[in-house]
């Protein structure tokens, strides 16, 4: 038993079950229902992804604080070629070109954080902090700061439609969660994000090209945040510079839940997601209790404390203290 | 004279001159005393967060629970005073800002020190706790009928004019709460063994263990002194407001660690003057209030803000790793 509990994973899925347990206790019959089910498959998507693209970064060391302003700059693009290109196209075509022009902006953004990390050597939080304001602020001034409604009826298929029964929005994260979780345990690439996060330097005089991992890095986190802004943008039939800004905090936190070393070097994606399913039970629980939306924040604050606590023993100490061993310059 | 790149300070005092020739330039009125006193009193409350902030960036950690340590300082403050004692004098108010914000920094100070925790992600979960516990338990409804003696001093001014113009202009004496921050800071940090000590940790932890500074009670004081700077802020910012919201104050917790970073302290720890923490504020404020002058729009505000941290961190750090590659 104890040897089970040992991985950070095994106790939140411990945390998760006990949730759903005890919220199918106090909401009887409520908690544990179809409609429940269906309610928090549609809710959770959109930032169990942005968690996602901080996990990655994460998984470097580093950290992407710009991943809400990528992902409502993405949806703004594409709601104004929808709106201002092609007002009152039903073309799927058109619809497809906007998506594809969001994700081209995602991509981009992240190869900003990208160059701005490995390249200009920037600390990942500033870079991050300083583009986010960047992104945001052109979102704002491309909309003057007010919604952009009047999508095509076909836009809403991605965040409320169902395939086979299942919410898209839903596959399209299981999609991307078992794509990262497959880059990252079987490829190349995923074991140098590893290497890297573990050690920089001996990552370097391993022969990774450093600067190029780096940017590729913050490209796919980018990307996660375009995708992550579509589904937002589909879910509210409208596109705003300042939608889901209570998911940054949250994204980090889901990551950190998750087990995911903020150093870098340690994280998995199932972790994740198991972290994502806590937060989302433990939301739609304390919602049907009648708990206030503040009290929740203060459950999700202390919920995280918890964790940190009982996971911060299982690192090793060298990685919990960062600056305790700098490695010698060569 | 060679102007040194590496300083954060040099930078951020020339683009403050710049940004202030141009908009005297395109706006004659720019340069006048109600312009001054608006940036003044626009900096009090984020100058004094940025000393608390800047205080932690030192010792090598990072806070973004201040703001909200100072909301619930503020609002429990305002909420025992008017239910139990509405005739208290302001100082005391004060006092009892300071305290809850000392005790709030503490429990941060409590996971960072005594379990060794990354101060982002402990400071991220008292973040939300902090607020959740004041909106849910303490109320989250605004108060706008503040204690005569808060209300008093938010009267209180160091100078007041008309100008030539028939313009009105006034400097709170809260001004003075930010002088008096900033000067106890330094003697701390530059004249007290305790100041030292915060420097080493920040530089070195592990080497400021070996030559025997108490690196945890070190690293506790740090966030008791954040905390208490907090709670000031905050009840200087109700007073100021005139009413204690709930709401307010939290959000601006990047904008401040963007000033701090604009001004030279580095993240890394070990690093950061009071003087680039001051002009970092300055051309924050001055961005936030007088961008639309220059002719650029308030929309662009952010941008602006952003790319200034990006090329005020990103030339030092560019230059930096210039020399190390030279070096290797």
């Amino acid at each position: 038993m104890k040897r089970l509990l040992a991985a950070p994973e095994a106790r939140l899925a411990v945390i998760a079950v006990v949730i759903v347990v005890g919220m199918t206790i106090l909401a009887p019959g409520r908690f544990l229902s179809v409609q429940n089910a269906t309610s928090m498959a549609f809710q959770f998507p959109e930032f169990a992804i942005l968690a996602l693209a901080m996990t990655i970064t994460m998984l470097t060391g580093g950290i992407d604080l710009s991943v809400v302003g990528i992902a409502n700059l993405s949806a703004i693009v594409a709601a104004l070629i929808l709106t201002r290109l092609v007002p009152g196209s039903e073309s799927v075509a058109w619809l497809a070109v906007a998506m594809l022009a969001a994700l081209v902006v995602g991509l981009l953004a992240g190869l900003f954080n990208g160059v701005a990390v490995a390249v200009f050597g920037l600390p990942p939080i500033l870079a991050t902090l300083g583009s986010g304001l960047i992104f945001t602020g052109i979102a704002i001034s491309l909309t003057g700061g007010s919604a952009v409604m009047g999508f095509p009826a076909a836009t809403a298929w991605l965040g409320n439609a169902t395939l086979a029964g299942v919410p898209v929005p839903l596959l399209l994260f299981a999609v991307l969660a078992a794509g990262l979780a497959f880059a990252l345990a079987r490829t190349a690439f995923g074991l140098r994000v590893q290497m890297f996060g573990t050690n920089p330097l001996a990552a370097h005089f391993a022969g990774v090209d450093v600067t190029r991992l780096l940017i590729r890095v913050y490209i796919v986190s980018g990307a996660f945040g375009a995708i992550a802004g579509l589904v937002i943008m589909s879910r509210a039939n409208s596109a705003k510079a300042d939608y889901g800004s209570s998911y940054l905090l949250l994204a980090v936190l889901i990551a950190v839940l998750g087990g995911v070393n903020p150093y870098g070097g340690y994280g998995r994606v199932i972790g994740v997601v198991l972290a994502v399913l806590c937060m989302q039970f433990l939301s739609s629980g304390l919602n049907m209790l009648g708990v206030s939306n503040f009290a929740r924040e203060l459950i999700w604050g202390v919920l995280l404390l918890l964790v940190m606590v009982v996971n911060a023993g299982q690192w090793p100490r060298r990685r919990a203290r960062p600056r305790a061993q700098k490695p010698e310059s060569p | 004279m060679k102007l040194d790149l590496t300083r954060n300070e040099t930078l951020v005092a020339a683009v403050i001159l710049a940004f202030c020739l141009v908009a005297a330039l395109t706006d004659p009125g720019f340069l006048s005393m109600p312009t001054l006193t608006d940036l003044l009193r626009g900096g009090i409350v984020l100058g004094i967060f940025a000393v608390g902030v800047l205080v932690v960036l030192v010792s090598g950690g990072i806070d973004v629970s201040f703001t909200a340590v100072a909301a619930f300082a503020m609002y429990t403050t305002a909420l025992g005073l008017v239910t139990w004692a509405p005739g208290l004098p302001w100082p005391v108010a004060f006092l009892i800002a300071m305290g809850i914000g000392a005790a709030l920094g503490a429990i941060n100070g409590l996971f960072i020190a005594g379990f060794g925790l990354p101060t982002l992600i402990v400071t991220l979960g008292t973040l939300s706790i902090y607020r959740g516990f004041l909106l849910t338990f303490v109320g989250s409804k605004l108060i706008s009928n503040l204690p005569p003696a808060m209300r008093d001093f938010s009267r209180l001014m160091m100078v007041r004019g008309t100008n030539a113009d028939g313009s009105f202009y006034s400097l709170p004496w809260a001004f003075a709460f930010l002088v008096g921050v900033v000067v106890i800071t330094w003697t701390i940090l530059h004249r007290t063994m305790l100041g030292r000590s915060i420097f080493a940790i920040g530089g070195s932890m592990e080497s400021a263990r070996r030559i025997g500074i108490p690196v945890r009670a070190t690293q506790l004081f740090v966030y008791v002194y954040v905390g208490m700077i907090a709670g000031l802020a905050g009840i200087i910012h109700a007073s100021m407001a005139r009413v204690a919201n709930p709401f307010d104050l939290v959000g601006l917790e990047l904008s401040v660690i963007a000033a701090v970073v604009l001004g030279g302290a580095r993240l890394a720890g070990g690093y950061g003057t009071l003087t680039g923490t001051l002009l970092g504020v300055a051309l924050i404020v001055l961005v936030r209030n007088s961008l639309v002058v220059l002719g650029i729009p308030s929309t662009l505000q952010s941008v602006a803000i952003g790319i200034l941290i990006l090329i005020g961190t990103g030339l030092p750090a560019w230059q930096a790793k210039r020399a190390a590659a030279r070096a290797a």
